[in-house]
């Protein structure tokens, strides 16, 4: 196209925006990833603070810090910002920074619309956080926001399903330029089944998104319009039904668990082979199996409703349907340890948090089969053993895949190696605080304590201190993580393009720190 | 080296306009709060908002639109803008989904369990699970509504918008063989039938309201039947205000029989509201 290049000569004379018109206006993929991640990583600061008042008032039984309404905000709040903003913004992090260089492409797609998906963040947040300061005060109703209670609170209700809105269209955004870029962007000899298994994983993950945040939005919608508009879609009295709205919103929240997961899997399929010095064991399952999981879950969302009721054919096809799952994810994790086995091992930071993955998450796992058991989850549904579950799978799985891909990358994506000694520092505590913090919580569940709740009978004391002084700790240690970070942007030792002596792919060809445009010529992939 | 045109590729500069459109969204979000809890000023923040948006899609299009006049978007570009349209009607898909979902499970589900059991024989007994229903509580209050009938206007709108789904295709075929007037005059009809069958909508909804009794308030019926035909026409509107764009770029010269992704994307569409309008007439209309 000779015409766009002399075009471009026209045009290309426009001095870049500089301060914060640059980040406000940018186009440019690696600015919008380190936006993403920035944000997610002041939001794990906000989230997590909650989560460490939540800690302190149940250091022991009766009501010390917080008011029991105030204690409910800080639950509900906890969850809608742990997932909305922390793990989600953080992967799409990830997938800006990675995909077009693991794909060999200058740029996403649609960087117009990938600056447009970030922005709204802040917005979403900003409705979010705000409601913690008008009158009624924040949301109370659960992360879930069932009907009927979500549908009596006050302003912030609202504000917060229009927070869930504009969440919903930075994700569908985000997600279409991620998958058209990966269907569309890469480089020439680079077919679907040789791309990095992280770059399969947000395919897999972008497909979910698309196909449930919508189905999120009418839900949410639904509950606007019983509150503002006097329909009836959640009330009996007019036909409806509030059960509805689980089937509905798990419908949606199923398939979310593993948008949570799924760029997990990619990012220590990764980092395992590099540190293992050998290629990834089994690529093709690892394929199919992440396809096998991203399907299943949307046939297994009521597994999270055993208790409200359904007929017993309901309940064993989705007891059954939920244990299917635990085949392809069985694949995953024999895959990690074949990829070890027998390889020239070294245990750099990354390393660390990707086997402390490959271990903790599969805890997760396993109390997740125990969960599906109907009969079972009967008696331990809404008690700390569910609580205790999916901070398995969420933080040692899908935040702790997170950290790893930050020390994997971060040399790559500032041009200076971390500081080992603190990365390590960082990881043993966060490992250990964590198993302290979330250990307890199953012998909790199992003892019958319930969740969401500001007090609670004296036999659960000693488990609940235990809990809250590992939460410290591991709140604390990410104090390490924010200085290891910014410590590697100011300076350190130089990183070679390669970084690490095992990594293999296209982002290992360019140099470290990237420069702001890459493959403005396409990489032939043999 | 060059700033961000890859031979291969086209790299927009940065950008004001997503900004301008994050700004337009707080206001709305905001205003769209304080005006459905009645808060004096939310309007007006609501309609700041909006007039904000409407600005930004301006500006962008308009970028959009000049850039491909420019001829800046090759093959590949071309093949992006498919995907993504491909995939971003796919999420309407789910949308609607949802809210068909919802009238599933009411019809098929909630309502008849509202007339069994114990519970519901002590809360209302004199309820029977019909379809449409305003729902046991409402009807034992005396509430009481007239069901919108399939056969008058709502068969007329479901021809409209068939003939419409002819007439885009007839403007695409004019398009592909370069006969403009053939173009421009489909465009048009296409347009027209949309707005016709808006105007049809509306007067519906008004017969609904004052002659009827059926409002959003009439139960999951009520519910159902204007959320699903709401959306449905919300996004008719959008429809018609893309082909009207269309209509005004064909006017102006704009498109080849080779390249005008921008008019495909929009027919595309326009035949998905179709298609969501006949299973709306089949599921909400007709098998009552």
């Amino acid at each position: 196209m000779s015409d766009a290049a002399h075009a471009h000569d026209d045009h290309g004379h426009h001095a870049h925006p500089t301060g914060i018109m640059r980040w406000l206006t940018t186009t440019n993929h690696k600015d919008i990833g380190s936006m993403y991640l920035w944000f997610a990583l002041i939001m794990l600061f906000a989230a997590g603070s909650m989560a460490l008042l939540i800690r302190a008032e149940l250091f022991q039984p009766g009501m010390q810090l917080t008011h029991p309404d105030f204690f409910n905000q800080l639950t509900t709040m906890h969850g809608l910002i742990m997932i909305f903003g922390v793990i989600m913004p953080a992967f799409s992090g990830f997938a800006n920074w990675q995909v077009p260089l693991m794909l060999g492409a200058p740029d996403m797609a649609f960087p117009r619309m990938n600056n447009w998906a970030f922005w709204i963040l802040p917005v979403a947040g900003l409705l979010l956080m705000s409601s913690f300061l008008l009158p009624g005060g924040a949301v109370a109703g659960g992360w879930t926001m069932y009907p009927p209670l979500f549908i009596q609170g006050g302003i912030s209700y609202d504000l917060t399903i229009l927070a869930v809105h504009i969440m919903g269209l930075s994700s569908i955004m985000g997600s279409i330029n991620i998958i058209t870029t990966i269907l569309n962007m890469r480089a020439p000899g680079l077919t679907l089944m040789k791309m990095p298994l992280f770059v399969w994983t947000w395919l897999i993950t972008a497909y979910l998104l698309i196909a449930t945040m919508p189905v999120l939005a009418g839900a949410v919608t639904m509950l606007l319009t019983d509150r503002n508009f006097g329909t009836h879609f959640f009330n009996a009295a007019g036909g409806g039904d509030p059960v509805m709205f689980q089937h509905i919103f798990w419908f949606f929240a199923h398939p979310e668990v593993y948008i949570l997961i799924l760029p997990a899997f990619g990012i220590v399929s990764q980092i395992i082979p590099t540190f293992a010095r050998k290629p990834l064991f089994g690529y093709a399952s690892m394929v199919y199996a992440t396809a096998s999981i991203a399907i299943l879950s949307f046939i297994v969302w009521a597994h999270h409703m055993f208790t409200v009721g359904m007929p017993a054919a309901a309940q064993l096809f989705f007891m059954f349907s939920t244990m299917l799952i635990a085949v392809p994810t069985g694949v995953k994790v024999f895959n990690w340890v074949a990829t070890m086995w027998k390889g020239s091992m070294t245990f750099e930071t990354p390393m660390l948090f990707a086997i402390a993955f490959v271990c903790l998450f599969t805890i997760g796992g396993f109390s997740g089969l125990v969960l599906a058991i109907a009969p079972v989850d009967i008696q331990l549904h809404d008690t700390y053993y569910v609580v205790a579950h999916f901070h398995y799978v969420l933080v040692s799985g899908a935040l702790f895949s997170i950290f790893a891909g930050i020390y994997y990358w971060l040399p790559k994506w500032t041009g200076h190696m971390y500081d080992e000694t603190l990365g390590k520092w960082h990881f043993w505590l966060s490992v250990i605080g964590m198993n302290i913090v979330f250990f307890p919580m199953h012998f909790l569940g199992l003892a019958g304590m319930p969740r969401r709740i500001p007090d609670y009978a004296l036999q659960f004391t000693e488990f609940n201190q235990i809990a809250t002084v590992g939460a410290f700790i591991f709140g604390f240690s990410q104090l390490i993580f924010l200085w290891v970070v910014l410590k590697a942007i100011r300076g350190g030792e130089k990183a070679t393009s390669k970084v690490w002596e095992g990594a293999e792919g296209l982002e290992w060809t360019v140099p470290s720190p990237a420069p702001y445009h890459t493959f403005e010529t396409a990489p032939v992939v043999k | 080296m060059s700033l961000a045109q890859t031979d291969k590729y086209y790299l927009p500069q940065p950008s004001i306009w997503p900004i301008v459109g994050s700004v337009a969204l707080l206001l709305m979000a905001v205003g769209g709060t304080m005006t459905m809890r009645e808060i004096d000023g939310g309007l007006w923040i609501l309609l700041a908002g909006l007039a904000i948006m409407f600005y930004m899609m301006f500006g962008w299009f308009g970028e959009v639109i000049r850039d491909s006049e420019a001829g800046r978007f090759n093959k590949q570009v071309d093949g992006s803008y498919r995907w993504s349209m491909s995939w971003f009607i796919f999420s309407e898909v789910m949308f609607f989904a949802a809210f068909f979902g919802a009238l599933f499970y009411t019809r098929v589900l909630s309502v008849p369990w509202l007339a069994e059991g114990d519970t519901m024989q002590q809360l209302w007994p004199a309820f029977q699970a019909t379809w449409p229903t305003a729902g046991p509580g409402l009807t034992a209050d005396g509430f009481q509504f007239t069901p919108m009938g399939a056969w008058g206007i709502p068969a007329i709108n479901t021809l409209l918008l068939l003939s419409s789904g002819v007439t885009i295709t007839w403007a695409h075929w004019g398009l592909k063989k370069d006969k403009r007037g053939q173009l421009i005059l489909g465009l048009a009809m296409t347009v027209a039938l949309g707005l016709v069958f808006l105007g049809l909508q509306i007067y519906e909804y008004i017969h609904a309201y004052e002659e009827l009794g059926l409002t959003l308030g009439a139960g999951v019926y009520g519910a159902t039947f204007f959320m699903l035909t709401g959306f449905h026409g919300f996004h008719v509107l959008v429809g018609t205000t893309m082909l009207v764009v269309m209509l005004g770029r064909s006017i102006a010269g704009h498109f080849t029989a080779e390249h005008h992704f921008a008019f495909e994307a929009v027919s595309w569409y326009w035949h998905f509201v179709d298609v969501v309008w006949v299973i709306l007439f089949v599921l909400v209309y007709w098998l009552i």
